[in-house]
């Protein structure tokens, strides 16, 4: 690979140990998968946030980089907790002083330290066609296929190398050719809000690729798609016709046609009493927010059932009016946290979710083990409501 | 018998093969804390192994395995893909790939010099 003069003496360590490190990695990648130079990025996402995930050596790592600045616009990922529900989400002494320290670290390198996995919302906005280096495979997937933007699924570190360095090496989806279909897939039958999840499950298990779609739907119902598809397979892109952006040039003459049958997605459905709901997933868009405070105004909430939605501070903070009905109604709007991240899969054991991607990590023993059935939104409060 | 592969972290190292013949999960099936990696000891062996998987934050973890002081004296690859290439380089550990790990046997030993292995 290709470097510069000043990218040479970072190697080389002039600027210090824990750019010299950094450099490295991001050297070694860029040779690994045959970039041939790095190229400047407008902004990274950075996961490996959690203290339940990167434990004690993780926060050494992080301190051993000394002075380091990041160089673009860097946003994190969800933590263990929202600091206002200790209690609640069942967060000791420990973890929260150990995961408040990693919090600092982060703050120390300038990035901004709102711990979402949507940052595109507000926080975190990449323009079409910009070179972005993002962890977190739903941002991934919502940047490159919704967005337009262009990245990687980039690691917790590669991340965060690329966020301090200010660059990425360019391979994969920052090549234009690299990212047109691998496969069609025919859905031979009418989706409904709640099979978008399910869909994206199969699909990410069934292809390894860029898949493109005929289907309609909302950025909200793709958001939850991508999600899934991400989660169950290694997919970072695809293509809906006549919906994304560079769907038009997306097909070539080597492309895989595959169909998903009806039976596929009803088969993931579940029918189980709930004892709690849990929405936001990626984190809830504004308009998911509307949705569900809409829809709970002036209702009353069972009280054996409880209602937990997960957001991105700045969507809570910019629709306290959404914030305010769901908890008057007797829900949480949890901030800096989500379902999967926190201890909420070892407090509940019979979840309901629009995310086939909470569903596939909370069914799993680490994180709890739990029943979980995924749904459209209304279907879940009415769950929740007397 | 030499094989020649490509260095990911330069290094020499002489040690005792642990090998597992399917990708490992590092967030998950490498225990930092205890050295072993799905229940085998690893500390001071050289360990072999196809490619990392799972979350990318498992590189997190083989620098816990340097952190613990339980790391292993290197690691040999058929493909050092994100997790693990991150990984041994945070922890500064001799790692060589792009090498046919079939030819190597579980309990050999191994001496690995900059981008080669050796089987002794």
């Amino acid at each position: 690979m290709y470097l510069t003069k000043e990218e040479e003496k970072i190697l080389d360590g002039e600027l210090g140990e824990g750019y010299q490190k950094l450099m490295k990695i991001l050297v070694k990648i860029g040779d690994i998968y045959n970039a041939d130079r790095l190229i400047p990025i407008k902004s990274a996402q950075i996961s490996g946030v959690s203290y339940n995930t990167i434990g004690e050596h993780g926060l050494h790592f992080l301190k051993s980089l000394g002075d380091v600045k990041v160089k673009v616009p860097t946003t994190l990922n969800p933590l263990a907790f929202d600091e206002r529900y200790l209690k609640e989400l069942d967060v000791d002494e420990n973890l929260h002083r150990k995961q408040m320290e990693i919090i600092e670290r982060y703050s120390e390198m300038g990035i901004k330290t709102t711990a979402t996995c949507t940052p595109y919302y507000y926080d975190n906005i990449p323009k079409f066609g910009d070179h972005i280096a993002w962890a977190e495979s739903s941002a991934v997937i919502y940047a490159n296929s919704i967005i337009g933007a262009r990245t990687n699924r980039e690691g917790a570190v590669t991340a965060l190398a690329s966020a301090i360095i200010g660059k990425t090496p360019n391979y994969g989806l920052h090549i234009e050719e690299n990212r047109r279909a691998t496969h069609i897939i025919n859905i031979s039958f009418d989706l409904k809000e709640e099979d978008y999840p399910l869909l994206g499950l199969v699909i990410g298990k069934k292809i390894n690729g860029i898949p493109y779609l005929r289907i309609r739907g909302s950025e909200d119902d793709f958001k939850l798609m991508g999600a899934a598809m991400a989660a169950s397979g290694s997919i970072s892109l695809y293509h809906i016709e006549n919906f994304t952006l560079e769907y038009k040039n997306a097909i070539t003459d080597e492309i895989e046609k595959l169909t998903i049958e009806k039976e596929e997605v009803e088969s993931l459905k579940k029918d189980i009493d709930v004892d709690l709901v849990a929405i936001g997933c990626p984190h809830v868009s504004p308009k998911e927010l509307e949705r569900i405070a809409k829809f709970l105004k002036d209702k009353k909430k069972r009280r054996d059932v409880e209602l937990w939605i997960f957001a991105a501070k700045s969507v809570w903070e910019k629709h306290k009016e959404y914030v305010k009905i769901i908890e008057n109604f007797g829900g949480k709007v949890m901030i800096d946290t989500c379902v999967v991240v926190s201890n909420a899969g070892k407090i509940f054991h019979k979840i309901g979710t629009t995310s086939g991607k909470a569903a596939l990590y909370l069914s799993k023993k680490k994180f709890g083990g739990a029943e979980v059935k995924v749904s459209d939104i209304y279907t879940l409060l009415r769950s929740v409501i007397e | 018998m030499i094989l020649k592969g490509r260095v990911i972290v330069e290094g020499e190292a002489i040690g005792e093969v642990i090998k597992f013949n399917k990708p490992i999960v590092v967030l998950g099936d490498v225990d930092e804390r205890n050295g072993k990696i799905l229940g085998k000891d690893i500390k001071g062996k050289i360990v072999v192994f196809p490619r990392g998987a799972g979350s990318t934050v498992g590189s997190y973890t083989i620098y816990g395995l340097k952190f613990y002081g339980n790391e292993p004296k290197g690691f040999v690859l058929e493909e050092a893909e994100t997790i693990v290439a991150a990984g041994v380089i945070m922890a500064n550990i001799p790692t060589v790939d792009k090498i046919d790990i079939s030819k190597i046997q579980d309990g050999s030993k191994l001496k690995i010099k900059n981008g080669t292995v050796e089987i002794l």
